[in-house]
């Protein structure tokens, strides 16, 4: 029972939690934690697959008509759009939900974690031992401010809060319920990006044998690990600047066995420890869009700077939005960057990929971008899909390029 | 370092938070529903996980419980466990209901205190 397929009555049931591999460094949920967790999964699924889609009706329907007739044309922006839909009271009740399953996520998973924080710290500092070199945090370290002016998806805290010396909480929260808001649609150990990656990587360029690859923003190396497990030879650098997330992560590696990752906590506007020409594949993983409108440009630059001569950078991210996306769409894809405190992702989502790309020194001609799925493998050879909802199916656009010799 | 996590679980996010509903009173009355429809699902997964241990392990089956039927004893006490909890949920109708049909028992508090300093 629970795995991402129709049963008989048509209905997509999520996975139950407890498919979620436990690694060693892993938080104990108890029962009813499970449970929660497992409502949580059960109730978001039904949001995106019976009440997400009466919005585009409620929309169509009367939204839409009723602005038409009042001002005798249709919308203009997606912003005019959200004042309009603002007052539809079934939009309303499906806002309204979907922020509750959100803040019910982060207050299940907090209350789980921060009764075992000590314990959890511990056992992190002891997967660590004989393995110190790989994991390196800086005291006084500055957290950039674009991470230290919101709670990215409603995370109080967000990734670089320590409750106390040594503490992994809040990267032990994100660990348990990434599972649980993703309905299970990344695979086991929620690194369904990472794999997707790996895999069109070797796929398209059998012959690419990087030897050191950078992850910017790897956060606890969800999507790390399989890119570092794809390139056994290739020296990983998984950079953050939560030190919760590193010490968290760099544990975890070990905990499942890989050992060519290191974790450095450092701000990506500022690699300047890494000489130029430094990595042969730069990579980024969901992490543009909580960053800042000064930020991004300068970690591109950055990333022109350390990227090698006939070097990749590849940036996994949602679809940008295109004229011919309608405004309805890019209204709902732009819901998490208001009510699920991601607020970047609008603004960054206007800007061309192709021009942050020159900006890393990539010529337009060497620009590309490609739409990859999750690799999940909880999902069974039989599986249907479960519909798009907006930014939160596992499906994403990847761009980079290839710098020139 | 021991956290208050009892507390600590429930810290707000930073940012505003937005209520989409006209009224943010039927907001916050949604939330702690949802809430409590979590608790219930909570304890309908334990309950399956004993029922299931308990046929594991032999002691009764799925069938027994559905074609459980109680004694007129047992009967009486169950219906009595209901009529008091829908009295507990519903304690607010009643007291509502009271203020209507004793309108000399529902002075404002100001009012009785005035009265009581002339006692």
């Amino acid at each position: 029972m629970g795995d991402n397929r129709q049963n008989s009555i048509g209905y997509s049931l999520p996975p139950v939690w407890t498919k979620l591999k436990q690694h060693a460094v892993f938080p104990h949920f108890t029962h009813d934690e499970r449970a929660r967790y497992n409502f949580l999964s059960n109730l978001n699924r039904y949001l995106s697959t019976v009440v997400a889609p009466g919005v585009q009706v409620a929309y169509e329907r009367r939204v839409e008509p009723a602005f038409k007739a009042e001002h005798d044309r249709t919308f203009e922006n997606r912003h005019e759009l959200r004042e309009a839909i603002s007052r539809d009271a079934y939009y309303q009740l499906w806002a309204a939900l979907r922020r509750c399953t959100m803040e019910m996520r982060q207050q299940n998973g907090r209350a789980a974690v921060l009764r075992q924080a000590e314990e959890l710290a511990q056992r992190v500092q002891e997967t660590l031992k004989g393995h110190e070199d790989i994991l390196r945090l800086k005291p006084g370290f500055k957290v950039p401010a674009y991470l230290r002016h919101v709670d990215n998806h409603l995370m109080p805290g967000s990734y670089h809060t320590e409750y106390f010396e040594g503490d992994v909480a809040n990267a032990a929260n994100y660990d348990s319920g990434l599972f649980v808001t993703s309905g299970g649609m990344l695979g086991s150990l929620t690194d369904g990006g990472g794999r997707a990656i790996a895999k069109w990587v070797r796929e398209n360029y059998p012959n690419f044998k990087p030897k050191r690859i950078l992850d910017i923003g790897c956060g606890l190396g969800h999507n790390t690990l399989p890119i570092a497990e794809s390139f056994p030879d290739a020296e990983v650098w998984a950079i953050d600047a939560g030190a919760p997330m590193l010490r968290y992560g760099a544990a975890r590696a070990i905990a499942l066995g890989i050992t060519n990752v290191r974790f450095v906590q450092m701000d990506a506007e500022d690699m300047s420890e890494f000489p130029d020409g430094y990595f042969d594949w730069v990579q980024t993983t969901m992490f543009l869009h909580e960053t800042g409108g000064k930020a991004i440009h300068k970690i591109f630059r950055e990333i022109g700077r350390v990227l090698a001569p006939g070097g990749l950078t590849l940036h996994i991210e949602q679809p940008q939005y295109t004229p011919e996306m309608s405004y309805f769409e890019q209204f709902m894809r732009d819901w998490d960057a208001y009510y699920n405190a991601e607020p970047y992702w609008g603004h960054m989502h206007d800007l061309q990929p192709e021009d942050l790309i020159e900006e890393a020194g990539i010529p337009r001609a060497n620009f590309l971008q490609v739409g990859v799925r999750a690799v999940n493998d909880l999902d069974k050879p039989n599986g249907t899909q479960v519909r798009e909802d907006y930014g939160r199916s596992p499906i994403w656009n990847v761009f980079g390029g290839w710098k020139p010799k | 370092m021991k956290l208050n996590d009892i507390v600590m679980a429930s810290d707000k996010s930073k940012g505003a938070r937005p209520y989409f509903f006209d009224d943010p009173m039927a907001e916050r009355v949604m939330n702690i529903a949802m809430a409590v429809a979590t608790e219930v699902a909570v304890i309908r997964e334990r309950i399956d996980t004993i029922e299931r241990l308990l046929e594991a392990k032999g002691i009764l089956t799925q069938e027994e419980i559905e074609d459980f039927v109680p004694t007129d004893e047992q009967a009486e006490e169950r219906q009595l466990w209901h009529a008091r909890y829908t009295a507990r949920i519903l304690r607010i109708v009643k007291q509502e209901l009271d203020a209507v049909a004793n309108p000399e028992d529902n002075k404002p508090m100001h009012q009785i205190a005035d009265e009581i300093n002339e006692m």
